[in-house]
């Protein structure tokens, strides 16, 4: 199974995104992660989805498939060693005067930031690739989560590849 | 000029060339039915029984003419009902507009009467859907429909509209006719010479067709392809018709009940070229070993068809009967004399069904069917045995002579597909739907219709008091238990029919069939025709599920 990130631009409807998850469940597409965003054109919206896929033409289904949407503007798979992944993590860990120190060691060399502290409770704010993440994550797994959540991967390729369909519609 | 919704909605339909449309009424869409009755001069609408009759009556007239096909049902339970209809057509690509009347915009997501979420049902069954939310966007609304369902790879598209919209006003500007989207292209020269180029190299080629050679210039190119690459040609349930019956190149039906021959021919070629198809699990049964001695080249319109069941080696997306007409010029004059003493030598020990004088048998009534009512009859079936045996033993297929719910395969279908298809063709040209008595109950209601618009279909019911396919298949895998296949129904055909206002026969033989046929069709009105045939009548050949031609049941 290979990850696969596919970024789709859309119109920015109402219910689009309706649409495009109502097909991943039909045609038995899995969803790892989904986000969706506004771009620089009011009348576009990005959607970034992240698969695991056995082949590629599983993957070619399910771009093609995707295309066939009337709401479909640009359907592609980003070059992911070309390409700039990026997830938001938020989570809040057990902590008091006996662990928060090291706590604080563990996030200055993720780069986490301390966004909220209470007598028994810190809450990280991390982002990154989403392998940054998952380190991040495994270095609390000692610790007592009480919650968190993950944005899922949003993401652009780097240099100048695809951004003509932006100018056009700029 | 200002105009009202319910008299935008009716100014569209006209300007886009809609001049009969099918559906039922109710109370989210009174204002549009105000509007169409001052119209009835030029919009003929037909009201059936049931809003499913509708919407395959939408479909069938579609189906038999290549237009859009167009119902208007209301909201809650009318849309609902619209639903199977809807799926029938999305699975066989036929274009199809659908409009539902709603609640009024205050009062959507309240739960209020006759309030559903149609658009959220019919979004997986529809290449699209609209709300129409304001009245200034509805005529916009309409004409994109009308592109849609008509352009590259048809089907159905749904316009909903809250009842408020079809009071308040807006200024309407006419409009021309909607011209389909071009279908893109996605080949150049250089990949019509290489394909050319492996059909010329062939020893042992098939062409393999289905539904989307079904328009008149599909049609004409694959004829010309075919003859000149001396290509034997099998095809799909949906392709039935497409060639003539009896053209020598012609091998018939492929897949589950399909001729020997033609999955010998499959199984064995070195290539098949696959056009306007799918490669559904009713034709490559087994998707690892389908066609496997062959280089595939397939050809069709919507990109994502290609690879989706079956690996192909070479394709070309794009409109079928353009690619063919492209690739022709580089078709070199063949003759497979080797390969085709092959296949008539399969064709001498394939299936063939065994006449009887003393009962009715199903190819025998087929045969009749067709010496009667002539090759510009349309014909249209349900889904079951009956509709193998039409699809296996029906000559004279015109094109768009042959409706059938192939994808979906929906019991029920036939009824209302035949009112469309015979308000399309015109009181002259006989339309002849052949049912099962299973599928027939579904949907005999719509017998009303008939009789009510004076639709003069011929039904032919393959009476065997048992729903044969399933029982065929509890015959040969389930051990002989006829589980709900076998209700002893009690129903009176003849008394039945009657009942609606139409006229009722009963045969047991063939002269008996022969006569009663007769009468319909010299008649010009509706009839129902009961055939009894025998319990275990089977289809045959068939290869089961999954299987592949060692698995095939010839007896």
């Amino acid at each position: 199974m290979n990850r696969h990130v596919i970024s789709l631009l859309v119109d920015n409807h109402a219910g689009v995104l309706t649409r495009v998850s109502s097909l991943f469940g039909r045609r038995g597409f899995n969803i790892d992660s989904l986000t969706v965003s506004a771009t620089n054109d009011p009348a576009t919206s990005r959607i970034t989805i992240v698969v695991h896929v056995d082949d590629d033409a599983e993957l070619q289904q399910i771009i093609l498939q995707t295309a066939n949407l009337q709401e479909s503007q640009q359907v592609f798979a980003l070059d992911i060693p070309h390409s700039l992944l990026r997830e938001l993590l938020l989570i809040k860990v057990c902590a008091d005067v006996t662990n928060r120190t090291e706590l604080k060691e563990i996030a200055s060399i993720y780069k986490a930031k301390i966004i909220d502290l209470s007598p028994t409770s810190m809450v990280f704010e991390l982002t990154g690739e989403p392998e940054k993440i998952d380190a991040f994550l495994s270095m609390l797994a000692d610790y007592k989560i009480m919650e968190m959540c993950r944005t899922g991967i949003t993401a652009l390729e780097r240099g100048n590849r695809h951004d003509h369909i932006q100018q056009q519609q700029a | 000029m200002m105009l009202t919704g319910a008299q935008i909605f009716v100014k569209v339909l006209l300007e886009q060339g809609v001049d009969t449309m099918f559906g039922y009424p109710g109370g989210a869409v009174l204002n549009l039915y105000d509007e169409l009755y001052k119209a009835q001069d030029q919009l003929t609408h037909i009201m059936t029984a049931h809003e499913q009759g509708a919407a395959h009556a939408a479909d069938g007239y579609a189906r038999a003419t290549g237009k859009t096909g167009v119902v208007l049902a209301t909201s809650g339970p009318g849309a609902t009902n619209l639903v199977t209809g809807i799926a029938t057509a999305y699975m066989d690509s036929v274009p199809m507009v659908a409009f539902t009347g709603n609640v009024s915009t205050n009062l959507i997501g309240r739960d209020s009467f006759q309030e559903v979420y149609i658009t959220g049902i019919t979004m997986p069954i529809t290449k699209h859907n609209f709300v129409v939310r304001r009245v200034e966007d509805l005529a916009d609304t309409m004409r994109e429909a009308f592109r849609i369902a008509q352009s590259g790879r048809k089907g159905p598209v749904l316009v909903d509209i809250p009842k408020d919209v079809t009071s308040d006003r807006a200024e309407y500007t006419p409009a021309a006719p909607v011209v389909p989207t071009p279908v893109k292209a996605r080949y150049d020269l250089l990949a019509i010479k290489q394909a050319a180029e492996i059909i010329n190299r062939a020893k042992r080629p098939v062409i393999y067709y289905g539904g989307g050679v079904h328009s008149d210039e599909g049609r004409t190119a694959l004829n010309e392809f075919i003859h000149k690459a001396d290509l034997p040609a099998t095809h799909t349930l949906m392709a039935a018709g497409v060639l003539s019956y009896g053209d020598p190149m012609n091998l018939g039906l492929l897949g589950m009940h399909g001729s020997f021959t033609s999955n010998k021919v499959v199984d064995e070629a070195d290539v098949v070229i696959a056009v306007g198809t799918r490669f559904s699990d009713r034709v490559a049964l087994n998707t690892k070993t389908f066609a496997h001695n062959a280089t595939i080249v397939q050809i069709d319109i919507d990109p994502a068809e290609v690879g989706k069941n079956v690996a192909v080696n070479y394709s070309l997306v794009g409109d079928a009967s353009e690619i063919l007409t492209a690739m022709l010029p580089h078709i070199q004059p063949a003759h497979h004399t080797e390969w085709w003493d092959q296949i008539h030598h399969w064709q001498a020990i394939d299936y063939h069904p065994t006449n009887h004088n003393d009962r009715l048998m199903p190819h025998q009534i087929i045969g009749t069917c067709c010496e009667l009512a002539g090759p510009d009859a349309v014909y249209v079936t349900d889904v079951g045995q009956h509709q193998m045996w039409a699809a296996q033993y029906i000559r004279h297929v015109k094109n768009r002579g042959f409706l059938t719910s192939g994808g979906l395969g929906t019991m029920g279908f036939g009824y209302g597909a035949a009112l469309g298809a015979q308000a399309a063709v015109g009181r002259d040209t006989p339309v002849v739907m052949m049912t099962g008595d299973g599928s027939f109950h579904m949907n005999l209601n719509e017998a009303c219709t008939a009789v009510s618009y004076d639709l003069p279909v011929i039904t032919v019911i393959f009476n065997n008091q048992v729903l044969g396919m399933v029982r065929q298949w509890q015959t040969t895998f389930y051990g002989k238990r006829y589980s709900s296949t076998d209700p002893h129904r009690a129903t009176d055909y003849v008394k039945l029919a009657e009942g609606f206002g139409l006229k009722g026969y009963h045969c047991e033989t063939l002269t008996e069939f022969r006569a009663a046929f007769e009468e319909a069709l010299a008649s010009k009105k509706p009839a129902w025709i009961e055939c009894r045939i025998a319990k275990d009548e089977k289809v045959l050949p068939m290869i089961p599920a999954g299987g592949t031609i060692e698995d095939m049941i010839m007896s």
